[in-house]
Formats: C-alpha cells, structure tokens, sequence
C-alpha cells in the first residue's frame, strides 16, 4: 500500500480523499437509504430543515425530502460524471491516435474536425444536441462528451507524434505487423497517461456541465440532480434560499474534492516516475 | 511555452527597433492569411454539423409556421415546396449553405423575425458581459497569480492556490444565486437581474452608469469562475520561469526582487496566458448562457434558452454559428496579438 500512503502525503489529497469518499458513499447508500422514489412527496411542502428529525433538511416546494433528493442526486452527477468523461477519454484517445499516427490527410482531417468542435461553445453544443434529441441520461452523457473529447485528443495525438518515431514502432513495422494493430497495441497504450491525468478535470467540468443543463431544465426529468434542484429553489429564492443553497454546496464539495484527489494522483505518479 | 529567456526579451526590444519595425506587421498578415484558410475549413464542419443537428430535429419550419399560424395539407404541401424542403438533402445543404453566404440564417418561429437581426440585437449585451467579465479574470487573476507566485511555497501561495481551486469548483450558475440572495435580497445594494431599469429614459452616462449596476454582479458570477483558471495558470508559469537559468543570472545582477519579479518572472509567465484568453473565449461563451438567464440579461445566451424552451431549433443552430464565428475571430486577434508580444512566433511560419 505504499502508493495510497504516498498519495495521502498531503493534506489536500486527504481531503479530496474524505470528500470523494462520502460522495460515493451518498452514491452507493441512496436507494438502501432511501428506497422508493426520491421524487414522491414525504412531507409538508416546504419544510424548514431541522424541525422534523424524519426529514432532516427539510422539503421543497413540492414536499419532497430534500436529504433523499440530495442522496440521488449525487448518484445522477457521479454516474453522469464518470459516464461522459469515460466516453470522451475513450474517442479522444482513439481520433489522437489515429491523427497522430496516420498523418498526412487523415491527420488534417481529424483536427480541423477537433478544431471545429472547439470552435462551437461546448455547453451551447451540448444545450442543443440534448434540446434536439430529448433529455434523458444517456443523451445528457452524450452531449457532454460531445463537448469533452477534443482536449484529450490533442493531448493523445502529440504524444503519438513523439512515439511513433521509437525503436519499438519502427521494430512492430519491421515484423509486418498491420498498421491498425501498431496504433492500438504498441502507441496508444504508451500514449495513455498523460490523456489519463486529464480523467479529474474531465469528471469535473462533466458534473459542472451536467448540473447547468439541469438548472436550465435539460436534464433526464425522471431523476433527480443537483443542478435541477438549485432551479427548483431558484423559485422560493427569496423565502427558501436554503433549498438552492445546500444542493449547490454538494456540488462544489463534489468538484473540489475530485481536483484535489486528481492533483494528489498526479503528483504522486510524478513522484514515482522522477524516482525510476 | 517554457523555452522563454532572457535572449527572448532581448530579441523582442531588438525587434521593436525602428530597423526592424516592419517585421511583426508583415509576419502578422502571414499568419492571420493562413489562419484565415483554416478558419474557412473549420466554418464549414461547423455549417455542415449544425444542419446535420437541424435535419435530426422533429419537425420542420413548416411544421413550427403551421403550428403558430393553422393550416390545411395543401397549405402545408405549397410551404414545402416554396421553402425547398421537398428537395433532396444534398440541395438542401446546397441552399443551406447559399443563404449563410448571404448572411441569411433564416426566419424565426418565435420572433416572427430573421434570425440574424434577433441574434444581432441581443449580441452587444453579451459581448459587453464577456469583455467585463474577461477583464476581470484576467486581471484580477493574473495580478493574484504573480502575488502567489512571486513566492512559491509560501503561506500566501499555498492560501490562494487553494483559494483558487475552491473557487474554480462553484458552478457558475450558483455563485450568480448566491451572489442575488447575499447582494440583491438581502443586502439591497445591487439589482437582481436584467441590464438596465426597464421603462426609464435616462440616457447618455445615466443610462450607461444604470447598465453598469446591472452588470455588477453578472460579471462577477462569470468573470470569479475564470479568474481561478488565470491565477493558476500564472502560478505554475512562474514557478517553471523561477527554475530557469536566466532569473539566476538576473538575481546575479542584483536587481530588487520585485523587479526581477515583475521585470523578467511575470513577463516571462504573461504570455501563455494570452493564449488562454482566445482559447476560453468559447468557455466563456457557454459559461453566459447559464449566467445571462440567472440574471435575466437580454444577451445571446438568454436567447439559446428561450430557442430551447421554444423549440426553435433554426434560431438555436443561428446562435451556435454566430458563436463559431465570433470565437474565430477572437482567436484571430488573440494570435495576431501574439505575433506582435513574441518574436519567435509566425517567424518560422511566415517563412514556410
């Protein structure tokens, strides 16, 4: 276990530690905590947190159980999350790889298409494609991916570049070994970690993405998430200003806690390259 | 981006001699004339992907103007036909494309109006929120930057760069409620929402000082987000220029630190942030969408809302083109810009 005591080396990777945790821990405990559907009414619509110990943090407009929501949301962002940067790591990788290592024509092709998709704003783009084709989990994953993918290609394609030219590359070639097969078996593994580090933002800025289509009512409206929360609040703002408040706290202690954990997991595969 | 020295500095006051003047003009328009003939590529795959969006959507214009107005199967028939949507997909890119040339992004269901005069009426109020908002994240966020970095591992750098991350944590949206909750319920001080008084006729520096107020706390809600990406990014900068050999050689020399701080480490630093700011624009342009409807600002990204709660796709798909547009043309000024702050760069790509 000496990696895990290196990462916990600091008292930022601790804490991004404890947060990730909780979050999964909220995750994987909200239906046995809170089995039946978050999205039923449990209570006196609009119940101040604290006064009823079977409804901890109160109800919403609607009377529902603002802890129960908070549980299920955090399953929505953390499986929304991991879902989209999963997918946009996935066909990063594998347009750099192919970029990197085709050249030529096919190179020019794959980044002004990468080009292209930078170009458009990524939130207007996902805002359009869950508008166009109906909001719902897998469609929000998509859009958001959408968005993502084209930061790892860059990154995949310039390490690419510098390993095609090693020894190892040219000795695939030398064995005949098909082209395709080269770009996947020998390059693009060696041209994952540092596409890999990218995974903390990528989750972050997904859950980000993911919480500002819900607010903007995009979101799959048979779960409920955070950022669908904070714009059901938005409507007792001034009355309830807890109900926005407390769903966006989760948010940004789930976001932190993941750029902590990321850094603490950079450093620490820095530490271990720099010793080898 | 790390290979900036002392010979860089020197190369670039040699460069802005009066012998050499010419030089950063003529490599500017070497650059932005390759740039330009990207651009076009890059405009088209954007062209083609929107329509490819517009074609997936359920339902035509025809369908949306019947909805709106009433109508028999003839009627609906006759549209078709005078709108060219019975012709084959090709021929629709084909005058899909024709009318872009022509600036024409189409009509609005909603607006009753061209899409292009809905989009350039709401274009000022976005721009005006994401130039204030970039300055502030820039500005803001580069001067704490080299405040953290002047002193790498000290208490102050270690604060602000936490400081920093948790900042860049908040969903944008959510600091805009809190901000309403703290400074607009509560506290009174400032507007909640829209970019001026509505139904007042002050004009002149009244009407530009009103629009001011407004702009306060959207522009905070925006530009604080950035200003995290800034302060970091001028942060690990210095601490890359401090390991130099060049800021030895400068320490050598005797000069203050704060001159060998602002002087050579910072300037050193500057410039990879420059590029950022092209590079964001597109961030920023999202991140207005959600701001510019927590704050009820009559911008562009208001505007993507009401197409989406509307369903108005074609007006969407306008929006999204107009952004393309106007992120390349950023981009643009942001490398020319380069070419002018660093010799080094467009030198070797004039000459190719």
């Amino acid at each position: 276990m000496i990696p895990l005591r290196r990462f916990l080396h600091t008292p930022e990777a601790i804490a991004g530690a404890i947060l990730l945790t909780a979050l999964f821990a909220m995750a994987l405990s909200a239906s046995l905590l809170f089995p039946g559907d978050p999205q039923a009414i449990a209570g006196p619509a609009l119940l101040p947190p604290f006064q009823d110990w079977s409804l901890p943090l109160g109800t919403d407009r609607l009377g529902r159980d603002v802890l129960a929501e908070l549980f299920h949301g955090a399953r929505t962002s953390l499986a929304v999350g991991l879902a989209a940067a999963a997918a946009a790591l996935a066909v990063g990788a594998v347009v750099g790889t192919l970029a990197g290592f085709a050249g030529g024509l096919v190179d020019e092709m794959l980044m002004r298409t990468t080009d292209a998709f930078q170009t458009v704003p990524s939130f207007l783009l996902a805002l359009a494609f869950v508008s166009v084709v109906g909001p719902s989990l897998g469609v929000v994953v998509i859009a958001i991916a959408l968005g993502t993918w084209t930061g790892p290609a860059r990154v995949a394609r310039a390490e690419v570049l510098s390993i095609r030219e090693r020894d190892y590359v040219a000795s695939a070639r030398a064995v005949g070994m098909h082209p395709l097969e080269i770009a996947f078996r020998e390059v693009l593994p060696n041209a994952l970690p540092p596409v890999l580090a990218m995974s903390s933002v990528i989750v972050a800025a997904a859950i980000l993405t993911e919480a500002a289509l819900s607010f903007l009512g995009l979101g799959d409206p048979n779960r409920v998430t955070w950022g669908g929360m904070i714009s059901e609040g938005r409507a007792v703002l001034r009355t309830a200003p807890f109900l926005s408040i407390v769903p966006g706290i989760a948010l940004v202690l789930t976001v932190l806690g993941i750029y902590l954990a990321g850094e603490g997991i950079v450093e620490t595969t820095a530490v271990r390259r720099g010793l080898s | 981006m790390s290979g900036r020295t002392e010979g860089g500095t020197r190369a670039r006051r040699f460069c802005s001699s009066s012998r050499a003047a010419d030089a950063p003009m003529t490599r500017a328009l070497a650059l932005l004339r390759r740039r330009l003939v990207g651009s076009v590529f890059v405009l088209l795959i954007v062209v083609i992907g929107t329509f490819l969006l517009l074609e997936a959507a359920p339902g035509d214009a025809v369908d949306a103007y019947i909805v709106s107005t009433g109508g028999d199967a003839g009627m609906i028939e006759l549209l078709r036909h005078r709108w060219g949507l019975d012709q084959s997909e090709l021929a629709r890119l084909a005058n899909y494309l024709w009318a872009l040339l022509h600036l024409d992004l189409g009509q609005s269901v909603t607006f009753s109006r061209p899409i292009r005069d809905v989009i350039l009426e709401r274009l000022p109020n976005t721009l005006l929120l994401m130039v204030s908002a970039t300055a502030l994240s820039f500005g803001l966020g580069s001067a704490l930057g080299i405040y953290a970095g002047a002193r790498p591992g000290s208490l102050r750098d270690r604060f602000l760069s936490i400081g920093s991350l948790a900042l860049y944590a908040v969903p944008g949206f959510w600091l805009g409620l809190a901000l309403i909750i703290v400074f607009a319920v509560g506290l009174r001080w400032l507007p909640i929402g829209g970019i001026e008084t509505l139904a007042s006729d002050k004009t002149g520096l009244d009407r530009a000082a009103d629009i001011g107020i407004h702009l306060v706390l959207p522009v905070s809600a925006l530009g604080f987000i950035y200003l995290a990406l800034y302060l970091r990014m001028m942060r690990a900068g210095m601490a890359e220029v401090w390991r130099q050999d060049f800021v030895l050689a400068v320490r050598a020399r005797g000069l203050s630190r704060r001159r060998i701080v602002l002087a050579h480490v910072a300037r050193n630093a500057l410039l990879p942030l420059v590029t950022m700011l092209g590079l964001q624009s597109a961030q920023m342009l999202g991140g207005s969408v959600v701001i510019e409807s927590v704050f009820s600002v009559p911008g562009l990204g208001r505007l993507a809302q009401e197409a989406v709660a509307s369903r108005d796709t074609p007006l969407l798909l306008g929006i999204i083109l107009v952004s393309a547009v106007l992120v390349i043309a950023i981009n643009l000024l942001v490398d020319i810009a380069y070419a002018f702050l660093d010799p080094r760069v467009g030198a070797s790509e004039a000459g190719a």
